[in-house]
């Protein structure tokens, strides 16, 4: 048990707890740092942090790694790279963290990547999706676990393909996530399909999307298909605009991580029908593996698993495949060393992805399927697991988009 | 084509009406009280749980619906009412937009609490009953419940003009809000007339709120989301006019409409461009006023003394510790440290014009993150130096004040502190849409410091050193001719014009100077973190500095100092140790306000004052 309720006492003292050094637990504990926008993005890190706990008790129920306990630290950056900037310099030199983890936003994956590049210290990425990170910002230290943005449009752009829709229109949050989305998939459905042609984009702002004008702005471009990008509450507002004025009646949907249960449900019985998406069918997914991750979560929590939980289960599972590869040492580079290359089972129960050398990508997949209704509740349907080692580009151009060390 | 140009003029108008809705009760608080409310947000918020929560647990139907609207509606009256009674009654003689501090504190309050009430998941409310489905209007569909609030804007707008014109609790409120102290003489019960002037304003807050739930999601976002905007819409109209505030909804709904259609990208910065070019074209708002009267002056400040003996002991006392502790502290505090002289100086700097300049500014952050970018452009392009990156930052920094404060100084209250507002988002959206020159939200990575200042502690001396440096040095100008002639303007605009004085002049390099200086924390900022993303110009580093400046006591030349350290530390270890730092913080303030209304540097000094023979 480590004591971290001196340390709160000592905040009602003076600035002692700024220096409290290192409290030095039992040497055999494993010191885990976790960094996330909790405040900033609850409904789905909330879920996450829930099943990160949750494996961490199983891995010490079962006697630790090597007979070492693991710990984990978390920290709120509240979305502000700076603080999380911060807090990684305090897990690292305070609390003598082993490594570092975590991560939503992209640019605050951004920063604390490059405190790690700079320390020389390891950092597990668990869900920012920029592409950067692994490529044009990429080093030795950084992995990355949830298919990147790149991936899950060349997943899409596969179906779009199919279509036979040519006019297409795209909306996107007007951020780095939005806009190289839009960026790809245009790139990769062009390539895939030549005469397609993009007839209206809209990049309404963050969290703030005028719903009404945005859809309005979509129809009046007329197009057979719409790309979507946004999601949250802006999708929220977007879906209820877009089906009260007909947007979706006679067009086809593409629809960038709309099926995860965490923008899915919040839909409630008017999430759309027949939306290509990628996502998560947690009803549906019956592997052995995955239907045992979804009873335990489900009897210790009381709700079903959100694919942040997914992910926050699957990034302790890597640390402890990690670990049990280097015998419990947390020498930085020996860990780097076994993550290279290294293939670790996940809670969907499909094939083992592996954190590819050349790039330190897990080739972890996502679901790519049809939303539809059940119950008064939006479902993917007609799914399939898209393995994330084909929606990669080729060794060549990862080279070119990764600097080389 | 006209008939999509139709509907998307009607989308814009039902924009229109929400945000008139929000901004009504806005500046009708503004009006009566001065109060710039920033818990206006969280009240809309708290309408839009409250009914979703009661529309909810109401038997379906338009009772239920209609019903459970207005209750949420009243509830959010009434917690304006309590907000009012219990905290911004006892600080109304504290110094100007002291109770911005007090609302601040309201607003992190609420969002922990609607956290733990709601839960994380936005919650999708039901639809209107009897205006679910929408309209074929010349062949676009148009959603019956939009066209609803695009009634309701003007029906309000028309009550609201009843209510202040054919009663007498409206005719008081508007002599209140022409001249205050006028309407206290003639024996009119202030107390109660703000009292009832918040239930209103709350209330209105909470309609707009409620009468999004057919419309929009509910989640923990909303309230920062609108704020911003609402006041946008209520400076751009004349801060207290309730025609210009619809005057503004429709503009600004209306350029957003047809803004999208040819420049999609501009939906970040749309907004404030127009506030931007409405108040540099018309200083007072479409259809404010300038502010009446001469008995209705702000009371003039007292004159700062030299600084007390006990004063410079502690002073020194700080000095010397915060030379010889870190040392023997650990890296981390080290780091804490850094950030904490950054501060320091950041605030100093914003309190230089908002004290002795008596000019405030809601978008100090631009120049913080100018010097950030300064550094941090010239590192990821050139592969300059520290030594250059350090320079550099304080001269972009001053450039932009120069440009932007050329505009900024002739304004004056809250008309100036919204423009330097709006020239700050659009610097922050040039930082986040220049993807070319900035890298975007993506920010710029590897902004490291050289080789010799890479230890921790070598670069804590480097900044203790420069920032130290530039507060005193600012200090040591609110005293010279330059300081006496600032306060003079500040003080007596008329008095300092005719001996001769320009006011124009001394504001302007004012703001410059406080530019320069927060460039120089920017600069510093980029190489303690190592990157530098357009968050560092975000709204949220300005609101920062400005209750860093508030909670130190903005009458005092040392306030700035304690306020940065004390906020600066209770965030960093609120945040480190508990999960519901933002209630905790809020709590903090709200108690600090309550029991040092003039600031704690304010407090100390009248407590020296009272001991003093």
């Amino acid at each position: 048990m480590i004591p971290t309720l001196p340390r709160r006492v000592a905040l009602l003292g003076a600035a002692a707890s700024l220096a409290a050094p290192a409290l030095h637990a039992q040497p055999s504990v494993i010191r885990i740092g976790e960094i996330n926008s909790y405040s900033a993005i609850p409904a789905f890190l909330l879920p996450y942090r829930q099943a990160w706990q949750m494996a961490e008790e199983e891995i010490n129920a079962a006697g630790g790694i090597a007979g070492r306990r693991i710990e984990t630290i978390f920290r709120d950056d509240n979305g502000r790279p700076e603080d999380a900037v911060r807090h990684a310099g305090e897990l690292l030199n305070n609390e003598r963290v082993d490594l570092l983890a975590g991560g939503f936003l992209s640019h605050v994956g951004l920063a604390v990547s490059d405190v790690a590049r700079r320390n020389r210290r390891l950092y597990l990425a668990t869900e920012p999706l920029s592409d950067a990170l692994v490529w044009a910002q990429g080093h030795r230290y950084i992995f990355r676990l949830r298919p990147s943005t790149y991936m899950q449009c060349a997943m899409l752009v596969e179906e779009a393909a199919k279509l036979p829709a040519r006019r297409w229109a795209t909306v996107a949050p007007n951020y780095e996530y939005g806009q190289s989305a839009v960026r790809w998939f245009r790139e990769l459905l062009s390539r895939a399909k030549p005469d397609v042609e993009f007839v209206a984009e809209q990049f309404p702002a963050l969290g703030r999307i005028d719903a009404g004008a945005t859809v309005q702005a979509l129809a009046g471009a007329r197009p057979e298909a719409i790309f979507n990008v946004t999601f949250g509450a802006d999708l929220t507002n977007f879906v209820r605009q877009g089906s009260t004025r007909g947007l979706f009646d006679g067009r086809t949907m593409v629809s960038l991580l709309t099926g995860e249960p965490e923008y899915l449900d919040p839909l409630g019985d008017e999430a759309p029908e027949g939306w290509i998406v990628t996502g998560y069918p947690w009803q549906e997914l019956n592997t052995p593996g995955h239907v045992r991750f979804r009873e335990a979560y489900q009897a210790r929590f009381n709700t079903h698993p959100r694919l942040g939980s997914a992910l926050g289960f699957d990034s302790v599972t890597v640390i402890r495949r990690m670990l049990e590869a280097t015998a419990a040492d947390t020498d930085t580079e020996k860990m780097v060393d076994a993550l290279r290359g290294m293939t670790f089972p996940t809670v969907f129960g499909e094939a083992d992805p592996e954190f590819r050398a050349i790039d330190h990508q897990s080739t972890l997949g996502a679901y790519v399927g049809r939303t539809a209704l059940r119950q008064g509740r939006g479902v993917m349907v007609d799914w399939r697991y898209a393995d994330g080692r084909d929606y990669l580009p080729s060794d060549e151009e990862v080279r070119r988009l990764r600097p080389q060390d | 084509m006209w008939q999509d140009l139709l509907a998307q003029s009607l989308s814009g108008l039902a924009t229109a009406s929400s945000l008139f809705l929000v901004a009504s009760g806005l500046t009708v608080i503004f009006g009566v009280t001065r109060i710039v409310n920033f818990a206006h947000g969280s009240l809309y918020m708290l309408g839009a749980y409250l009914a979703w929560t009661l529309v909810g647990a109401l038997p379906r139907g338009h009772l239920g619906f209609w019903g459970g609207v207005l209750l949420a509606v009243l509830i959010v009256g009434v917690i304006g009412v309590l907000i009012e009674v219990l905290l911004l009654r006892r600080i109304y003689k504290s110094p100007e937009l002291f109770q911005l501090l007090a609302t601040f504190g309201v607003v992190l309050i609420v969002q922990d609490v609607a956290l733990w009430i709601w839960g994380p998941q936005d919650l999708l409310g039901p639809r209107a009953p009897g205006l679910r489905g929408a309209v074929d209007i010349f062949g676009a569909r148009f959603p019956l419940y939009d066209l609803f609030l695009i009634c309701v804007g003007p029906v309000v707008l028309g009550l609201l003009w009843l209510l202040f014109h054919r009663t007498r609790w409206g005719t008081r409120v508007r002599a209140a809000t022409a001249d205050r102290e006028m309407v206290g003489a003639l024996g009119v019960n202030q107390r109660l007339l703000f009292t009832t002037v918040f239930f209103l304003g709350a209330a209105l807050a909470g309609l707009g709120g409620a009468l999004q739930l057919p419309r929009e999601s509910v989640n923990l976002q909303m309230d920062l989301a609108i704020i911003a905007e609402a006041f946008v819409v209520v400076v751009i109209g004349g801060l207290g006019s309730l025609p210009g505030a619809f005057l503004a909804a429709l503009l600004i709904g209306q350029m957003q409409a047809f803004g999208i259609l040819i420049f999609p990208k501009i939906t970040l910065v749309l907004v404030f461009l127009v506030m931007a070019v409405v108040l540099i074209l018309r200083p007072y708002g479409l259809l404010g006023r300038p502010p009446a009267t001469a008995h209705a002056a702000p009371a003039i400040e007292p004159p700062y003394g030299p600084p007390s003996r006990a004063l410079r002991v502690i002073g020194l006392v700080g000095l010397a510790a915060a030379l010889v502790v870190p040392p023997l502290m650990g890296e981390f505090a080290l780091i804490v440290f850094t950030e904490i002289a950054i501060m320091v100086l950041f605030a100093a700097s914003l309190h230089f014009i908002m004290g002795p300049g008596g000019m405030v500014s809601f978008g100090h952050a631009a120049y913080f993150g100018m010097g950030a970018y300064g550094a941090a452009l010239l590192t990821a392009h050139f592969a300059a130096p520290m030594e250059a990156g350090l320079l550099a930052a304080p001269l972009v920094a001053g450039l932009a004040g120069a440009v932007f404060g050329f505009f900024c100084v002739r304004l004056s209250g809250v008309y100036a502190a919204m423009l330097t507002l709006a020239f700050a988002q659009i610097a922050w959206s040039t930082a986040f849409q220049w993807i070319e020159l900035t890298g975007g939200d993506n920010g710029i990575l590897g902004v490291w410091p050289s080789d010799w200042a890479a230890p921790k502690l070598t670069f804590y001396y480097l900044a203790l050193g420069l920032c130290v440096g530039a507060t005193l040095l600012l200090r040591r100008s609110i005293f010279s001719p330059f300081g006496m002639a600032m306060r003079a303007q500040r003080d007596s605009p008329l008095r300092a014009e005719a001996i001769g004085l320009d006011g124009f002049r001394i504001r302007w390099v004012a703001f410059i100077l406080a530019a320069v200086a927060a460039g120089i924390a920017g600069g510093l900022f980029a190489y303690a973190k190592g990157s530098v993303f357009p968050s560092v110009m975000a709204i949220p580093r300005s609101v920062d500095a400005l209750v860093m400046v508030l909670l130190g006591g903005v009458q005092t030349v040392s306030g700035p100092i304690i306020g940065a350290l004390a906020f600066t530390w209770a965030h960093e270890q609120l945040m480190r140790a508990f999960e519901m730092w933002r209630l905790l913080l809020g709590l903090l303030i709200v108690a600090l306000v309550l029991f040092f209304p003039q600031g704690l540097a304010g407090a100390a000094q009248r407590l020296a004052g009272r001991r003093a023979p």
